[in-house]
């Protein structure tokens, strides 16, 4: 088969190699790759999957894109993760772990030797400050949400595909919240980071009546001060606010100013 | 206009006259909300109708601008390709029960998207397959429409109706409005009805808390463009849209085209935009005229109060205050014109 077997609108469309990679994760977004059964033979169709641990038993090494989900919290994904960086042509980062640490750097707040002993005891255990993937090596696309939403991920890789750009919203939640046609989270008596935090997710959890938690990270220029102020204003604590700030890692910069 | 009266209980029938279409009215939206709060939705039974509704979170915008519409798909075959249209207005839709700021903000849009060089069908499609039933309010402590004077609509609705208590008051102002007036048990109005008919606008008149003063205010936003004031709000601003999401005349929107993941079709999407978003004013090449929060605000006012003020002589906002109520940061359009306004006291 010749690479090159599809076009659009006269254009030769490539199907790329595929790979995907996990690091300490739940492997909740490569499920998610996975769960759309009415799209996935199409998906399948664009991209030619070479590794694929939780789909398939071959395991190949020549791809062009590598998708990389979780976080770095041990010495040798380091040393995995670079070995991907040599071949891929394009690393995409998936889901809050890889783009921001995920909920696995809520052990950053502790003590590292305090955060092995509670868990493991006084098993020798190899574990190291959790990072995202972007602090080991250089990330091309950062895919956001904790887990990513399906619909998003087939728009950006039939993009990528394409050769179009690659655009995430500029705007934050609320705009989806409001095409959702939902009533405010707050007029509900629940927090919610959504003024702040980059939509995408079409408003995915406060279309269910739960307030944002930011695993989608801030969204560009995001009025943090102001959403403390309105927190305060709907009787929330600073402690409910951080809790959610602090969940995913994305808002970490602006945490200091929070404490403040 | 004609004028009828028809009993209280005369209006089931009015709603199952025109139930037989699709019908969108004020509803409640979440009993479990520490205010009672209201919204329009599709309605299937009478008892739904809340008609004693304050206001609405949202306009009833969604139905002839919704937020995401598409406007048209490609097919493509072997070397060729098709374009599919759909102007997405399968039906005739009853809107009962619809404040005048509402009815006065479809006039509005109507200057813009149906009365302009380039109609836009897909609007005109909507708006020409609507009936309106309108009905008179009781303002509320954001309401300022009377400041706009867009308290009282004059045109754009089918029939009006005024709760005068045991009765309504029903303006007709259509042929179809006639024909269905003529169906059920009607009067025409007495001395009576006219004297309470005028005690209830003069009641309504006497409510209203929430004002802006218009006066001038084209050239006071032209003297107050450099104002502190815009910082200032800025400065609370989220640049979410929620505003121009919840605004009933709010109607800039964007464009995408996305390709089918089969890549055998592809299809472009409308999607509302509000100008306090971030990229609003972003060109190719990565420019933002616009990249400040204070200065999306600001051209959301120079746009509302004074564009649409030099180009069609009336401003483009109603007054339903929604914005304000919405706006987690507090912003109301009064607060924020009396402050430009105060600022040119000052200079003084």
């Amino acid at each position: 088969m010749s690479p090159v077997e599809r076009s659009y609108l006269g254009v030769p469309i490539n199907k790329p190699k595929v790979a995907f990679f996990e690091m300490s994760s739940c492997e909740g977004c490569q499920l998610q790759m996975l769960n759309n059964e009415a799209s996935l033979l199409d998906f399948l169709s664009l991209v030619e999957v070479v590794n694929f641990r939780e789909a398939m038993t071959e395991k190949g090494h020549d791809y062009q894109i590598a998708f990389v989900e979780g976080s770095i919290t041990r010495s040798d994904e380091i040393d995995r993760l670079k070995k991907i960086r040599k071949q891929a042509d394009t690393l995409v980062a998936i889901g809050s772990c890889a783009c921001f640490g995920g909920v696995n750097q809520l052990k950053n707040r502790f003590e590292l030797d305090w955060v092995k002993k509670e868990v493991y005891g006084d098993y020798p255990i190899d574990t190291r400050k959790v990072e995202p993937l972007s602090a080991h090596v250089t990330v091309d696309l950062e895919i956001y949400g904790c887990p990513i939403k399906k619909e998003e991920v087939e728009r950006i890789v039939t993009n990528l595909v394409l050769g179009k750009s690659i655009e995430h919203p500029k705007y934050p939640i609320c705009v989806e919240c409001k095409e959702n046609h939902n009533v405010c989270l707050y007029d509900l008596g629940e927090p919610c980071l959504g003024p702040v935090t980059r939509a995408g997710c079409d408003s995915w959890c406060p279309s269910n009546r739960l307030g944002c938690w930011g695993c989608r990270g801030p969204v560009d220029e995001a009025n943090v001060t102001q959403l403390k102020e309105i927190m305060a204003q709907h009787n929330f604590t600073m402690e409910q606010m951080l809790d959610r700030m602090e969940c995913f890692g994305g808002f970490s910069e602006y945490i200091t100013e929070m404490k403040k | 206009m004609l004028f009828r009266v028809i009993a209280r209980n005369e209006l089931e029938n009015l709603y199952d006259m025109l139930a037989v279409n699709h019908v969108v009215g004020p509803v409640s939206r979440g009993d479990d909300t520490p205010t009672p709060m209201f919204d329009f939705d599709f309605v299937y039974d009478f008892k739904e109708l809340r008609l004693d509704f304050p206001s609405t979170i949202h306009s009833l915008k969604r139905y002839v601008l919704p937020p995401k519409e598409r406007f048209c798909t490609f097919t493509i075959q072997d070397n060729d390709w098709q374009k599919d249209v759909d102007l997405n207005a399968h039906k005739p839709i009853v809107y009962f029960g619809v404040h005048a700021c509402d009815i006065n903000a479809l006039n509005k849009l109507d200057k813009v998207l149906s009365g302009s060089v380039y109609p836009d069908p897909y609007y005109a499609a909507k708006r020409k397959n609507m009936f309106v039933v309108g009905i008179n309010c009781n303002p509320q402590p954001y309401c300022f429409c009377h400041s706009m004077g867009t308290d009282s609509a004059l045109h754009g609705f089918d029939m009006f109706l005024t709760d005068l208590g045991d009765d309504y008051f029903v303006e007709i102002h259509s042929a179809q409005a006639f024909d269905c007036i003529n169906k059920l048990n009607s009067r025409e109005p007495d001395e009576q009805d006219h004297i309470r008919f005028l005690e209830i606008t003069d009641k309504k008149l006497k409510k209203f808390t929430s004002h802006v003063d218009n006066t001038d205010l084209t050239k006071i936003l032209d003297l107050e463009f450099q104002s502190e004031s815009w910082k200032e709000w800025g400065k609370k601003c989220f640049s979410c849209g929620t505003c121009a999401a919840v605004c009933p005349t709010c109607y800039c929107y964007g464009i995408t085209e996305n390709v089918d993941m089969d890549l055998q079709g592809a299809s472009k999407i409308k999607q509302l935009y509000s100008c306090n978003l971030l990229d609003f004013a972003e060109v190719a090449g990565g420019h933002n005229f616009r990249p400040d929060s204070y200065t999306r605000l600001k051209y959301r006012y120079y746009h509302k109060h004074r564009g649409f003020v030099e180009a069609f002589e009336e401003p483009l906002c109603v007054g339903c205050g929604r914005c304000g109520e919405a706006c987690l940061a507090g912003i109301t359009v009064p607060e924020v014109i009396a402050s430009v306004r105060d600022k040119e006291n000052n200079n003084e």
